[in-house]
């Protein structure tokens, strides 16, 4: 089972919590999972294509899911996902 | 390739001004830095220029551009949104151009940032910090969007941003290292530094180069989104680009840069131990071959902060700051 990191944006629709884990064998399933556990978070993670809302980065463990295989990318069960908001950085 | 040739090799160059000095930055390999004999990592010292940061010539192209398409004169006022080197930048070279500026700046940056642009005569409109460079993005808008007298450049949207290194840093690095680069490491901030080298560097050597990008991993203090659609993507950034993306958190990023400076000497500011730090991580996968990263600013503005000095864990505000 994967661990999901929250960031603060997305608490309220976890009951709060900082972490939580779900099932899945790629990044897809695992966020399937928690929108199953936490149906409020379904509308900011995703769009309304099923793609992850374009301001929403994921990150298996430290690296941004989008530059790898997207929501097919694999999971293992000692993973953690990082889900962070898309802030503008740069000076 | 438009980088004019060094007059007088290894001097640095001749030249008629201080803004003509941006760029010709020096190359230096890390040798201890090396996990593996094969593998050379290069630092790409942007904290050479006038300013002591990259984006010095990220705002000499900005300025130009805005030059060159006949969108500034004696009475506009230019802004941008920085939390610090572009805006520093820009004061320096609208000092030297008798242009005035205004900057929009998140109010949780280092006060060595204020201060170095209060002394090259910016004004300074504070963000409120919590919404880091998102609310300095979002409060420049609004003032340009209100004021025609202001000119934004517009460094996450500008191309000028990306071709200051497409046309200059990249042509530098390809040629010191006779075309062989075999990974790329750059902070991701605006997107300009990755975007202008990805592209120059996949057009001249196809998909032998790795192009990674190291962004930093925002402490929760600076998260303050009311919702996900506050989010911000620069209009630059084409994350087809970009064969790696990874985070670092700030605590890694001050102890790689605290490791620049004990084992290699470099005295520069977070983010480039940040970058630093996944630099070696990439030559640590690759069996030979050239790791180029840049350093984006040198450690000057961050003196006050502790970052050299103290223990890690008791940098104050180690996770709400915005060091880059």
């Amino acid at each position: 089972m994967a661990t999901i990191r929250i960031p603060p944006v997305l608490r309220p629709s976890v009951g709060g919590e900082r972490e939580v884990s779900a099932d899945g064998s790629n990044v897809g399933e695992v966020l399937r999972a928690l929108v199953e556990q936490y149906p409020d978070t379904s509308s900011q993670l995703f769009g309304a294509d099923g793609d992850l809302n374009r301001f929403v980065n994921v990150y298996l463990n430290d690296e941004d899911v989008r530059v790898l295989d997207g929501l097919d990318t694999t999971v293992g069960g000692t993973d953690e996902l990082v889900i962070l908001p898309a802030m503008a950085g740069g000076r | 390739m438009s980088v004019p040739p060094l007059q007088n090799k290894p001097c640095g160059g001749r030249y008629g001004d201080i803004v003509e000095a941006i760029g010709n930055t020096p190359l230096i390999e890390l040798k201890r830095l090396s996990p593996k004999p094969g593998v050379r990592i290069w630092a790409k010292m942007e904290s050479f220029n006038p300013t002591g940061s990259v984006k010095d010539r990220v705002a000499k192209a900005l300025i130009e551009d805005a030059e060159a398409k006949g969108a500034i004169g004696p009475h506009t006022t230019i802004l941008e949104p920085t939390s610090g080197n572009t805006g520093i930048a820009l004061a320096m070279i609208c000092s030297r151009k008798g242009y005035k500026l205004k900057v929009v700046m998140p109010d949780n940056v280092t006060q060595e940032r204020t201060q170095l642009l209060k002394m090259y005569g910016a004004e300074i409109v504070y963000s409120p910090g919590n919404l880091g460079s998102n609310g300095a993005v979002a409060m420049a808008e609004e003032m340009a969007a209100a004021n025609p007298e202001y000119y934004m450049p517009y460094q996450y949207g500008n191309p000028a941003n990306p071709l200051a290194h497409y046309n200059g840093t990249a042509v530098e690095i390809l040629d010191e290292l006779d075309g062989q680069v075999d990974a790329f490491v750059a902070g991701l901030g605006t997107g300009g530094t990755l975007m202008g080298h990805a592209r120059r560097f996949k057009e001249e050597l196809g998909d032998r180069v790795t192009i990674v990008a190291a962004e930093p991993m925002q402490g929760e203090p600076v998260q303050g989104l009311r919702s996900l659609d506050d989010g911000y993507i620069p209009p630059i950034i084409d994350l087809s680009l970009l064969d790696r993306k990874i985070f670092v958190t700030n605590r890694d990023a001050v102890v790689w840069t605290r490791k620049l400076l004990d084992e290699e000497g470099l005295f520069v500011g977070v983010s480039s131990g940040a970058i630093a730090r996944i630099a070696v991580r990439i030559a640590s996968e690759m069996d030979e071959g050239n790791v180029v990263f840049i350093v984006c600013d040198d450690g000057w503005k961050y003196l006050s902060s502790g970052v050299y000095t103290l223990p890690v864990d008791e940098v104050a505000n180690l996770d709400s700051t915005v060091w880059w």
